[in-house]
């Protein structure tokens, strides 16, 4: 059954159409990654389920319920949270606020009740502890549990960054490119935890990534976007061998060639 | 009691005596100390033992453990005790080759496991190993897609036991009652600087004693709180997070991840700590850094009070008086410096502090004398139980490893050698009577170790007895010495000095790589790798004032005149290191010859090419040229 449904939706910015026309459905818990040369709109499709931005045509269904024109943070409520391209936390708080705050869209208290940490607050606050602490023990992330995000590897950001999408309890998970600027053990170990996440929490992964490698390994089934325009779909090996995709990635003439060299 | 004090008796007297009253173990889980008192340890152990009972687990099978320190491996190691079982614990970092060789001659038939890194390896074993079992697991995370007839967790083997009680109730407790202080309580395999690890075995009488004797030099009381950090492969773990732990009824507290062991002391301020000179020379070189890092005052004070710890520390050794001015100056420091780099460290609470396993310089161990922390040497084998020899706290000698606890014979042969006899000396190798009696003659334990006992009757220890080294032109030294006096210094982590029949003495030595990248940094020296830092000039010139600082400290004729930086760690994957950190000497010797033969060609660099061993196992060969840096002026001094 599909979890997430995306229905002929576009999105044009000035005279650049970024989606042209994109259908495709996610499958609850499998992992689906999103490929495709620069440009080709991939960003610009996980900003709109997200809620980022919203499309100029179509629709996007999370199971049943139109999310199209809703909010961000309602969307993260209904479960679906994301992380960026380029780590998008907050690097003067430590790792353990930062993934306090992807617990905000779940907290009741207001205001005035957080502020004094008393009755419900701190029974609520003592809670939502606990979750963010499963997914330390999860991420392995114990050791910086108190540093501040500013003075961690890129890497280790990361990590960061999936705990605080993680932290929302997400349905569906979006990762813009989790190994952008990685060294091969910290891919390695992404990979593993991206895995883990989608076997033991049982979430929907889907996924932007470059390294052709990691998508691959990692993922159930493929979708390739060009220009905006979803062209190809299927299992790893269909993608690999779809002369379109070639073509799209290595331009017409080298396709020709390539396809002739098998 | 018939069978006299066995480990599972004193567990059930624990539990009587102590019950939910206090606390036994403590782990850090989820950001929080979970504490298990005396009483969940028994219902924990029990469970679990009646769990091995059902899987088929017989007194006197053997049960690996590998891990780090976790509750659940204690518990299990305890559970199979109770059985007349022998837990057999393997160091967690082992390989897949040593982790072979150690389950099957162990004919170890079960084994727990921490989590998924070391099921897997267990796992790509298991057709090599006919003799195991039932592979059970305490973190089940990642595995729950496993579907493996052999594996089963920790928690479902526990199940088994409530099942097995219901059916066989009374089983857990007449398997304790059957049981004898000469049972085989343990078995330990050394990491052995040379050969294939050899299996110690050691009786419940061998542990208990120990624990007994050392009790009566310091008095461990219930209330006392240790860090269970160490791989329990190492018998100094075993001794202390269990032995003592069920004798004198204190707590044994782990920390969340091994990472997190330091901060995790800091929240616990453990009253007993042991550990090995890397550790005590890693916290030393943390401290030189963080004042290196801090403020102009900071500093200023750091560097005013630190000589009066060392010179207060000296007096006190050589049990002369302190001048009135001294001790008031030393108060002050207390105060501003010695007391918070204490707390900074974890080390506020500790009563007693040992190093022992290797030669810990004389510097790093008067720095920590100086701030108040009452480190002492020890001495001993995994053979003899751990602990034979010990300062005291009144009578401590800067190069002595101290005197013999209570029922220990210490004697030095002719040759040099240092033998031993007590209560603690063990059963012999598992499978190796051969081996057992190469080391133990008329109840002697023959240690390898060369040294003398001095005019006060402490124990001084030179090195192996094998590493004691001596130039061509017959002046003798000792490597370790030159080692420990290089690791001093924060930049240097490790060390292999050598000289052995040849003209002068040389050292390859391995760069602290955090420390010394840090210092790359602020210089804004760029570097990629540790390979590629190791051969910058900078950090040549930098480890020259080090040697330079060493050599003045040492007579004429055994200072370093030639040195290079080696592009990789030395590492216990690439068997240049045992699993407690030793550096096996004569292995390096043999890898290195290249590096040794152009220290006395005079030759300005050299290349060498190095097999490296990756973790899976896997090897790839990769070459490099090392600049070899001569010291000015060394052979001019030369008598």
């Amino acid at each position: 059954m599909g979890v997430l449904t995306i229905e002929r939706v576009g999105r044009s910015f000035g005279g650049i159409r970024a989606l042209d026309d994109v259908s495709l459905e996610v499958t609850a818990g499998e992992i689906l990654a999103i490929i495709g040369p620069n440009g080709a709109g991939k960003t610009t499709l996980i900003n709109a389920i997200s809620g980022r931005y919203h499309p100029d045509r179509g629709r996007i269904l999370l199971e049943d319920l139109d999310i199209t024109f809703l909010p961000p943070y309602k969307i993260a409520r209904r479960g679906i949270a994301r992380t960026f391209q380029n780590v998008a936390l907050f690097k003067g708080m430590t790792v353990l606020d930062n993934l306090m705050l992807g617990r905000h869209v779940h907290m009741k208290s207001r205001t005035w009740r957080c502020g004094l940490y008393w009755g419900l607050a701190q029974k609520e606050e003592i809670a939502h502890r606990q979750v963010v602490e499963d997914i330390i023990d999860f991420l392995e992330i114990e050791p910086i549990r108190k540093r501040l995000v500013g003075e961690l590897p890129l890497g280790l950001q990361k990590r960061v960054e999936l705990g605080r999408a993680l932290a929302v309890q997400p349905r569906v998970l979006l990762l813009d490119e989790p190994m952008a600027g990685m060294n091969l053990e910290e891919k390695e170990d992404m990979a593993r935890f991206i895995l883990d996440v989608n076997e033991e929490l049982r979430t929907t992964v889907l996924l932007i990534e470059h390294d052709m490698g990691v998508v691959m390994d990692l993922s159930d089934r493929i979708v390739v976007l060009d220009l905006g325009r979803k062209i190809a779909e299927g299992t790893p090996s269909e993608v690999r061998s779809n002369p379109d995709v070639i073509k799209a990635y290595l331009g017409e003439e080298s396709a020709a060639g390539w396809a002739a060299k098998g | 009691m018939d069978g006299g004090a066995t480990l599972p008796r004193l567990l059930l007297r624990n539990a009587q005596r102590f019950g939910h009253r206090k606390a036994a173990m403590r782990e850090k889980d989820r950001g929080i100390w979970q504490t298990y008192s005396w009483a969940d340890s028994l219902t924990q152990i029990k469970a679990f033992a009646l769990g091995l009972a059902a899987l088929g687990f017989q007194r006197g099978d053997k049960l690996a453990l590998i891990g780090d320190n976790r509750p659940r491996l204690y518990w299990a190691l305890t559970a199979a005790q109770c059985l007349g079982g022998i837990p057999v614990p393997l160091y967690q970092d082992a390989i897949a080759r040593e982790i072979q060789f150690v389950l099957d001659h162990s004919d170890a038939s079960m084994v727990i496991a921490e989590d998924q890194e070391q099921v897997d390896k267990i796992l790509e074993l298991q057709d090599s190993l006919p003799k195991l079992t039932y592979i059970i697991y305490d973190n089940p995370k990642g595995l729950r897609n496993y579907r493996h007839s052999m594996l089963r967790s920790f928690s479902q083997v526990q199940e088994l036991g409530q099942q097995f009680e219901r059916d066989h109730p009374g089983y857990f407790e007449a398997q304790v009652e059957v049981g004898s202080e000469e049972d085989i309580a343990l078995i330990c395999y050394t990491s052995g600087t040379t050969g294939s690890p050899k299996g110690v075995m050691l009786s419940h009488r061998n542990l208990i004693a120990t624990a007994n004797n050392l009790l009566m030099v310091d008095r461990y009381v219930e209330d006392d709180e240790i860090m269970a950090y160490l791989p329990m492969a190492w018998v100094g773990d075993t001794v202390l997070s269990v032995v003592m732990a069920q004798v004198t009824g204190l707590c044994v507290n782990c920390p969340e991840r091994p990472e997190t062991a330091q901060q995790d002391m800091k929240e616990i301020g453990p009253t007993v700590l042991i550990a090995p000179p890397r550790i005590w020379e890693s916290m030393l070189s943390q401290v030189q850094v963080m004042i290196d890092d801090s403020t102009f005052l900071k500093r200023k004070l750091y560097h005013l009070f630190s000589p009066i710890a060392q010179k207060v520390a000296a007096l006190r050794m050589k049990k002369e008086a302190l001048p009135w001015h001294l001790r008031a100056l030393y108060h002050l420091g207390n105060l501003f410096v010695y007391a918070p780099i204490r707390d900074r460290l974890g080390l506020r609470r500790i009563r007693y502090a040992y190093t022992g396993g290797a030669a810990l310089g004389p510097e790093t161990f008067l720095f920590f004398r100086g701030l108040g922390v009452n480190l002492k040497q020890v001495y001993g084998q995994t053979e003899i139980a751990s602990i034979c020899c010990m300062h005291r706290d009144d009578d401590v000698k800067l190069e002595t490893v101290g005197t013999p606890v209570p029922q220990t014979d210490i004697a030095i042969t002719e040759s040099g050698e240092i033998i031993s006899r007590n209560p603690g000396i063990f059963k012999g190798y598992y499978k190796n009577p051969q081996a057992t009696a190469e080391v133990v003659k008329d109840g002697w334990l023959y240690s390898g170790d060369a040294g003398l006992i001095d005019e006060d009757g402490h124990l001084v220890f030179f090195d192996r007895s094998k590493d004691m080294a001596q130039l061509n032109d017959g002046t003798r030294f000792a490597p370790t010495y030159i080692e420990n006096k290089l690791k001093f210094s924060p930049y240097i982590r490790e060390a292999v000095v050598i000289g052995q029949d040849r003209p002068h003495v040389a050292a390859m030595i391995n760069i602290d790589f955090e420390v010394v990248g840090k210092w790359a940094e602020k210089r804004g020296i760029p570097y990629t790798s540790y390979t590629d830092l190791s051969r910058k000039r900078e950090v040549y010139d930098l480890i020259y004032k080090e040697v330079e600082r060493v050599n003045s400290g040492l007579p004429a004729a055994t200072r370093l005149q030639k040195y290079v930086l080696l592009h990789k760690e030395l590492d216990p994957d690439d068997e240049e290191m045992t699993r407690t950190r030793k550096v096996r000497r004569r292995y390096i010797t043999e890898k290195y010859a290249d590096i040794i033969e152009a220290f006395y060609e005079e030759k300005p660099e050299v290349t060498v090419k190095t097999v490296i061993t990756y973790q899976d196992g896997r090897q790839a060969e990769i070459e490099y040229t090392l600049p070899i840096r001569t010291v000015e002026g060394v052979e001019a001094v030369q008598v």
